[in-house]
């Protein structure tokens, strides 16, 4: 496949611009409780059910450390190939909002517990490499809900004291495709690692977008304007869209951009100005001094590492190497953990390449049309790979599979048994075969002649009525080695 | 340095705390003797030093992965001034 | 017989197991006193029926194995008391309930006592005269028009006048020892970490700590046992072995080295506080004692220090009262302005002096100039007292630099209030045990207290020395009762 250029440039009325991204994403930790308190994260809970008294500001309450939320951040660290800081520091960033109940968040500012990194995108004109900046950790807040009264806002803690990665990128992204396979590998990630599960829809995974713009050739980055919480892909690629034309507009009628914080607008899907960010956050910044510094082992860096799964790139190179797919299909089958590891389970006992094939193919046209993730499927690998099976040791035909491969569909049936039940080994026997055809071109003699006179599309003609004579069941590879011999 | 009106506005509007023009002024006094007080510091020099980072010669302490807590609404909700039997009830905040 | 009242803490504990007393007579007893002393305004919430009640309870099946078996108490109204009105001296959370018990009075009542109420002290633990409390000011029981020192002004005033046989208070920059040397008590802030901070309404975290106010150094050690101890919901309380204070007190000290630091010796100190520091000196010798002078060289910044770091703290530690969870609320149109109106009402003038400087000390573009300048000069303080602790086992100053003044004297002037922290404060910063032990009287029959200071988790040589320095200073309390 012939690599294409990268082309995603805003054609303004003067110049040609490209749009500078960062990223700073904020995924929430999986585990049984919460960060700095030992209320349950689990997602759609009753409100103010999961909230304790340290979660809820109380006076005289203090905050204690969730070890595994430490080993977690470490983990994703490491699959970023970034830096783990063996010193970090947990501070305060002080502001007030109703779903902030000390007043304060618990974050991580000079000294975050990992350093730069990297993720590496598979883009159509080549691999491109998005350097990570940081990664800290820190509480999550808690949620209001402004439409269920007129004149006031519900508060529901739950969330809360939720351990959340930030995951801050340099500002490498170059445009709304490289952000969206950026936000997926980043999710893919932390999915094979179990530190996140990456679940937008119910918030695990959110962003703020940063975006600036300069003409092709600018060295200096422009001013740039943060667009917060943007909770789906689709919502940020719209995002930066129409950001980056506002600011090229603005720019090119000769006015300034001011550095600002906006919202994503998504009924209007423009971006706007926050209002009640009249003065700028002074987050005043200070160590928490309800916690000591935090002081990580390297014993312990290394035993992570260690039992690090194997991560997806990894595991595409492995897939390439020694079960000979190509990157094309090495790609598909790394894009969720679930999907290698549905794979990696159908592999176990059968061909590769049909395995490939009938995942990517037939697999996933059924998930798609129902609508499932793999997780979901209907048919279990275990039994994808006996079917397969099948056909490599000629059990039954490719054709006949796939009408296995639909009754399989209803309940996860075993293959073997469906075609036990209904009979559908295939027919290989080279005698009973050759019985077959001869009596197929018996019958059809006039059309023997023709054939042997020149016209070849018929041999299509013979495999056909040996194919209905047997119902489908003949082995077509013998088919036609025994027709070819015949029609000689 | 002293601390003048508007400064004193703008650390109030930080803090939230509303001040009338008299208590403005007040402050603005007070603030200013004692930034004054403390801006003893300055004779020291302390480019040397590093800060103090903990009292305590310790590790933090960690606890484990477990649930123990939580499923106590009615006491979460209990003190507060405005509530229904789920959620905390605040005014609008205007976006 | 003697007023129960009168009795000292150990005496009461030894009394109640001898069977000489029923925990009812000695409840009695206080609450009699309690009731007759409203004057000295040292009561926020009286809990008089609920301690006769408990105390009936404990005679009929209680167990005698505590520290403090059948023992009734007041403490301070900082610490979180469950079911209990908590309200921190303060209108924004005059009718706060909480629904959990602080670790350190869990810690008492497991150890056999019983609450009698809570005691008045400043707002949020803000302040060296209970003068800024939204429940009115205590008044000492030295003199009518005499303030008992803060912030735990109540503890101290109830304690001197027989109101409860001993108590607990909380001491940020010396608001224990400050009151112990104002009232003729014994007060101890123990080592940073030594007691749980968890449920004791937080004012500056890296500089609170709870510690024993009672009558006598004996009383001291008993209570410093029972309260202290690792708390895993606190992450900086620290794991070591709780001692056996009481059993191992002792005033043999003899050949303990002890500092006597010059730079304590500040300019126009009065007279009685140096003649009074020299008669320290001079028990100590007498007891074996070695004197040595030593030098704490950044003493003179520990109160600008303080004034920094504490008030920063602070700042934040005051954000969760929004009125949104619990306490005052006050009415807004929106979310900001109930905000702006329920600090506004519902914090006292010294709170709302020290939550503006706090939040201006570490406002964008101040915060090296400030906090991280004081965070530097605190490693430098506690260098000094790690050097001098190379030579000595214990350093001893004045408590205070004066006795208990007259109520509305240091009102208008801030800095002059924050000058009664200059011996006190330097303990503090460093994280070490402090304890004030009364010594003398000045010309007006004022008492003064000497202060110890010691190594991290020293609480026993300190306690040790201030027995020392009691048995010889023969302090008695010299005032009538005037009030009721």
């Amino acid at each position: 496949m012939k690599k294409k250029e990268f082309n995603y440039f805003i054609n303004g009325e003067k110049s040609k611009w490209e749009v500078i991204i960062g990223l700073e994403v904020h995924a929430q930790v999986l585990s049984k409780s919460k960060l700095f308190s030992s209320s349950s994260t689990k997602f759609g809970a009753d409100p103010n059910t999961q909230v304790s008294l340290v979660d809820s500001g109380f006076p005289g309450m203090l905050p204690v450390i969730n070890q595994f939320c430490v080993e977690q951040s470490v983990k994703t660290g490491l699959g970023l190939k970034a830096k783990i800081n063996l010193n970090s520091v947990f501070d305060r960033k002080n502001y007030f909002y109703a779903d902030l109940p000390q007043g304060y968040q618990i974050s991580q500012y000079k000294n975050p517990i990992v350093g730069e990194g990297e993720v590496v995108l598979d883009m159509p004109y080549g691999s491109k490499k998005i350097r990570i900046e940081r990664l800290h950790l820190e509480q999550d807040a808690g949620k209001s809900i402004h439409d269920m009264d007129p004149n006031n806002s519900y508060v529901d803690l739950n969330r809360s004291g939720v351990a959340l990665m930030e995951i801050v990128s340099k500002p490498d992204l170059r445009s709304p495709e490289e952000v969206n396979i950026y936000i997926k590998k980043l999710r893919s990630i932390m999915r094979y690692l179990g530190t996140c599960d990456g679940n937008m829809q119910e918030g695990s995974l959110r962003a703020d977008v940063n975006v600036s713009v300069r003409t092709v050739g600018e060295k200096e980055f422009g001013t740039r304007c943060e667009i917060k919480n943007v909770n789906s892909i689709k919502f940020m690629q719209m995002a930066i869209e129409y950001e980056s034309k506002r600011q090229v507009e603005l720019l090119e009628s000769g006015k300034k951009i001011n550095q600002e914080t906006r919202l994503f607008d998504t009924k209007k899907n423009i971006t706007r100005s926050m209002r009640s960010k009249e003065d700028a956050h002074d987050y005043r910044y200070f160590p928490d001094p309800d916690l000591l510094p935090l002081s990580l082992e390297q014993t312990l860096i290394d035993r992570l590492k260690k039992d690090l799964p194997e991560l997806p790139d990894q595991k595409k190179e492995r897939f390439i190497k020694e079960h000979n797919l190509s990157a094309y299909e090495a790609n598909i089958l790394v894009s969720e953990k679930e999907i290698s590891d549905y794979y990696e389970e159908v592999v176990k006992e059968c061909d590769k390449k049909l395995a490939t094939n009938w995942i990517t193919v037939e697999l996933f046209a059924v998930l798609n049309k129902k609508n499932l993730s793999i997780s979901k499927s209907p048919v279990s690998a275990k039994n994808l790979s006996k079917l397969i099976k099948m056909i490599t040791l000629g059990k039954i035909s490719g054709k006949i599979a796939k009408d296995v491969f639909e009754k399989m569909q209803i309940g996860n049936k075993d293959p073997e048994q469906i075609v036990q039940k209904e009979g559908l080994i295939q027919q290989s026997d080279p005698k009973k075969l050759e019985k077959m055809i001869s009596e197929v071109l018996l019958k059809n003699q006039d059309k023997v002649t023709q054939y042997k006179s020149g016209k070849v599309k018929l041999f299509g003609f013979f495999v056909g009525e040996v194919m209905k004579v047997s119902e489908g069941k003949a082995n077509p590879q013998l088919v036609n080695e025994i027709l070819k011999k015949k029609l000689k | 340095m002293s601390i003048d009106k508007k400064t004193v506005k703008h650390i109030s509007k930080l803090a939230r705390i509303s001040l009338d023009e008299n208590k403005t002024s007040s402050l603005s006094k007070d603030l200013s003797s004692i930034l004054k007080f403390i801006e003893q510091l300055n004779k020291l020099n302390t480019d040397q030093t590093k800060p103090l980072t903990s009292i305590i010669h310790a590790s933090l302490k960690s606890r484990k992965d477990e649930i123990n807590d939580g499923k106590i609404r009615d006491q979460i909700l209990k003190n507060s001034p405005e509530k229904n039997e789920e959620f905390f009830v605040v005014p609008k905040v205007i976006e | 017989m003697s007023n129960i009242s009168e009795f000292t803490l150990s005496q009461i504990v030894s009394g109640i197991k001898k069977k000489e007393f029923k925990s009812e007579e000695v409840t009695e007893s206080f609450v009699t006193n309690s009731k007759k002393s409203k004057k000295l305004n040292t009561y926020i919430t009286e809990c008089f029926d609920q301690a006769i009640s408990s105390a009936k309870k404990f005679d009929q099946k209680g167990d005698y194995k505590g520290l403090l078996s059948g023992v009734p108490m007041a403490v301070k109204d900082l610490f979180c008391t469950k079911n209990v009105k908590t309200t921190a001296g303060s209108k924004i959370l005059n009718n706060f309930i909480p629904t959990y018990e602080s670790t350190v009075t869990n810690n008492l009542w497991s150890q056999g006592a019983f609450l009698l109420g809570k005691l008045n002290c400043d707002e949020f633990a803000m302040g060296s005269s209970n003068e800024t409390s939204f429940f009115g000011s205590v008044i000492n029981p030295y003199g009518e028009k005499l303030v008992p020192g803060g912030s735990s002004g109540g503890s101290a005033s109830a304690l001197a006048a027989n109101l409860t046989p001993a108590t607990i208070g909380t001491d940020t920059g010396g608001s224990i020892r400050q009151p112990a040397s104002f009232t003729g008590t014994v007060g101890l802030k123990p080592t940073y970490g030594r007691c749980s901070r968890w449920g004791i309404v937080a004012f500056a975290s890296s500089l609170d700590q709870a510690g024993p106010m009672t009558k006598n150094v004996e009383d001291c050690a008993l209570l410093l046992e029972a309260i202290s101890g690792y708390d895993p919901k606190d992450s900086t309380s620290i794991d070591a072995k709780v001692e056996n204070y009481s059993s191992h007190l002792t005033e043999k000290i003899k050949g303990l080295k002890i500092g006597i630091p010059k730079e304590y010796r500040v300019d126009n100190m009065p007279s009685e506080i140096d003649n009074l520091w020299k008669k320290g000196i001079e028990y100590l010798k007498d007891a074996g004692a070695i004197i040595k002078n030593i030098s704490l060289p950044h003493t003179t910044y520990a109160l600008p220090a303080y004034y920094i770091v504490a008030p920063a703290e602070a700042s934040s530690n005051l954000a969760r009262y929004d009125g949104v969870k619990y306490g005052h609320r006050a009415k807004g149109n929106n979310l900001i302005e109930m905000y702006e109106n329920t600090r506004s009402e519902g914090f006292g003038d010294e709170v709302k002096r020290r939550i503006l400087i706090g939040t201006y000390v570490l406002s964008s573009g101040y915060y090296d100039a400030y906090y991280l300048k004081a965070q530097k000069v605190r490693q430098l303080i506690k260098s000094d007292f790690d050097k001098a602790f190379k030579n000595v086992d214990a350093i001893l100053t004045p408590s205070t630099p004066n006795s208990a003044f007259k109520i509305g004297d240091k009102k208008d002037d801030p800095i002059s209030m924050y000058l009664n922290d200059i011996f006190t404060v330097p303990a503090n910063l460093s994280g070490l045990p402090a304890i004030s032990v009364p010594a003398g009287h000045d010309k007006n029959n004022l008492p003064l207290g000497l202060q110890f200071i010691g190594k991290a988790f020293g609480e026993q040589t300190i306690l040790n020395l201030s027995l020392a320095i009691e048995k010889r200073a023969n302090f008695n309390k010299n005032f009538k009762v005037w009030w009721n």
